[in-house]
């Protein structure tokens, strides 16, 4: 069992989608303009990559080599489907504004690229796993991201005010050049915290 | 062994060294936009000097924190970038703001880059930029003169991360008014600074004083200003004769708004400009042309900043194109 904690555990930290990986930009830079759509995309992106990779784990043996990317990309897009038309029936505001990024999952290179490199390639256990593990770490990279967006930009955390009225939104927060900006500092700060861990053990 | 009085002293070239080191090109400039500064403080009281202070406050810390890497604090650089971003605010500009642009300025405009020498874009104008897509309205609202020297106008003092709720007394600058009004204004007025706009741009007399001095103590290039200004005065001049009741007089192009502030300046900066001849003019041209074109065609009033900038991010495609031959190399052999 410890390797699949090893699984899990991967993904959010040492390999995590965003930080590390680089993988998922489009919904990353889309749909973090507030902390509540980051969460549903993020939640969404959760089930969909959960579900298909313990199908895609499932049929491994059975999916012929030459059409498994096409195989792969049409078990994710049913798993889109349900997602999509779930969050139309739950939260309809959220869904609106995610708009047409809930169907865009289904390209998602972090779902393709864990089906692919992963749970082709394991037990549904394992793959399971770690499909948990990298929907968390994206999860938590979206989360970040949307609320830095969110505080700087409409002076809120899901909708409920900080600062009062008189709050002086950051409007490049909300557009994309907010996006891309928030993203490259992020970036910064992880790489410079890997950066002096490693150093830190390299020195001793 | 050392001889006290040697007969024949043996030394390696460079025998005649250039004065002009780093600190001492920042600090030309700085001695060039003091009369500026003293004149933004005389038209907008108290209000400028708070402003000033707080960017170079804001550049001075940033490039303390990168400094522990490069030793660049004390080369002036970041006194310089600071008092340059702030002659180009606008006077009612809260304080806390004119610090976040000078951080974002040095921060991701020079120190991401690798500090001094290494950054595509002039840091003063990414840190304008930075603030205008940011506050659009607090950045483009402009406050009239002071009433006094020690005038300070209410927003300036605005808690940080919120907006000033006192409601300042504003009036268009020149090229507002010609944009949306199609208003003149009077020359004498651009020339000696009485008008609205931001803090080092009103005064066109000085900056043009002030950057013939720099054009002869050889601190800038004097191909760019002339680029620039020939080429708005040529394109403005051809839209002025095609129909004089639509577009501005040259003269009016020239002095309104920051072109001359933008142009002695911000064009000019080493780091961000053209090293060779040909691209110099090149890239003056290009300036000039864009200012015109999106001050007349384009939705803002202004367009001096985003002409520049768009203009550097050219220029390591211009030095490429522009290299003058080695002599002996290439060439047409007979």
């Amino acid at each position: 069992m410890a390797n699949a904690y090893d699984e899990f555990i991967k993904g959010i930290w040492k390999e995590n989608p965003v930080f590390v990986q680089v993988l998922g930009m489009c919904p990353m830079l889309a749909v973090t303009n507030s902390a509540i759509n980051a969460i549903a995309m993020g939640v969404a992106t959760f089930f969909v990559l959960l579900g298909s990779s313990i199908l895609v784990s499932l049929f491994k043996n059975l999916i012929p080599k030459q059409v498994r990317i096409s195989s792969y990309i049409i078990i994710i897009a049913t798993f889109v489907t349900v997602a999509d038309y779930t969050l139309l029936a739950l939260i309809p505001e959220v869904h609106k504004e995610l708009g047409a990024f809930v169907p865009l999952i289904v390209v998602n290179c972090m779902i393709l690229g864990r089906q692919e490199a992963f749970a082709s390639k394991n037990s549904v256990g394992l793959a399971a796993a770690d499909a948990v593990g990298t929907a968390i770490g994206f999860l938590f990279a979206l989360f970040i991201l949307g609320s830095v967006r969110e505080i700087l930009g409409n002076g809120s955390l899901f909708g409920i005010s900080l600062f009062g009225p008189h709050f002086e939104p950051w409007v490049v927060m909300l557009l994309p050049p907010g996006g891309f900006i928030m993203l490259g500092l992020i970036l910064l700060f992880f790489n410079w915290l890997t950066e002096k861990k490693e150093s830190l053990i390299k020195n001793g | 062994m050392k001889s006290k009085d040697p007969k024949l002293v043996v030394q390696t070239a460079p025998f005649l060294v250039q004065g002009l080191t780093t600190p001492q090109a920042m600090l030309d400039v700085i001695y060039v936009l003091i009369p500026i500064t003293i004149a933004s403080i005389w038209f907008f009281g108290i209000s400028a000097l708070l402003i000033l202070l707080a960017c170079i406050a804001g550049a001075v810390l940033t490039e303390w924190i990168f400094s522990s890497i490069r030793k660049s604090l004390w080369d002036g650089s970041a006194i310089l970038t600071g008092l340059l971003l702030g002659l180009t605010l606008p006077p009612s500009l809260p304080l806390w703001m004119a610090f976040v642009g000078s951080i974002v300025g040095v921060g991701l405009g020079k120190m991401m880059w690798g500090g001094l020498g290494n950054n595509l874009f002039n840091p003063a104008l990414l840190g304008r930029a930075f603030l205008l897509a940011n506050f659009p309205i607090a950045m483009t609202t402009w406050a009239t003169h002071s009433t006094g020297l020690f005038n300070v106008y209410p927003s300036t003092l605005a808690m940080p991360f919120m907006q000033s709720n006192v409601d300042a007394v504003t009036s268009a600058t020149p090229l507002g008014l010609m944009k949306f009004q199609h208003q003149d204004s009077a020359f004498t007025d651009l020339l000696l600074g009485s008008t609205t706009g931001s803090f080092g741009e009103t005064c066109g007399l000085l900056i043009i004083l002030g950057g013939i001095y720099l054009i002869l103590r050889r601190s800038i290039d004097w191909r760019i200003p002339a680029a620039i200004l020939s080429t708005v005065v040529i394109f403005s001049g051809l839209l002025f004769l095609f129909d004089s009741a639509r577009y501005p007089s040259p003269l009016f192009t020239v002095f309104s708004g920051g072109l001359l502030f933008g142009t002695f300046f911000m064009a000019t900066d080493p780091v961000t400009s053209p090293l060779t001849p040909k691209g110099a003019w090149l890239f003056g041209i290009g300036i000039g042309l864009l200012v015109v074109l999106i001050r007349v065609f384009g939705g803002f009033p202004e367009g001096t900043m985003y002409a520049i900038l768009l203009m550097n991010a050219t220029v390591p495609l211009i030095e490429r194109y522009t290299q003058p031959r080695a002599f002996g190399h290439g060439g047409s052999t007979k």
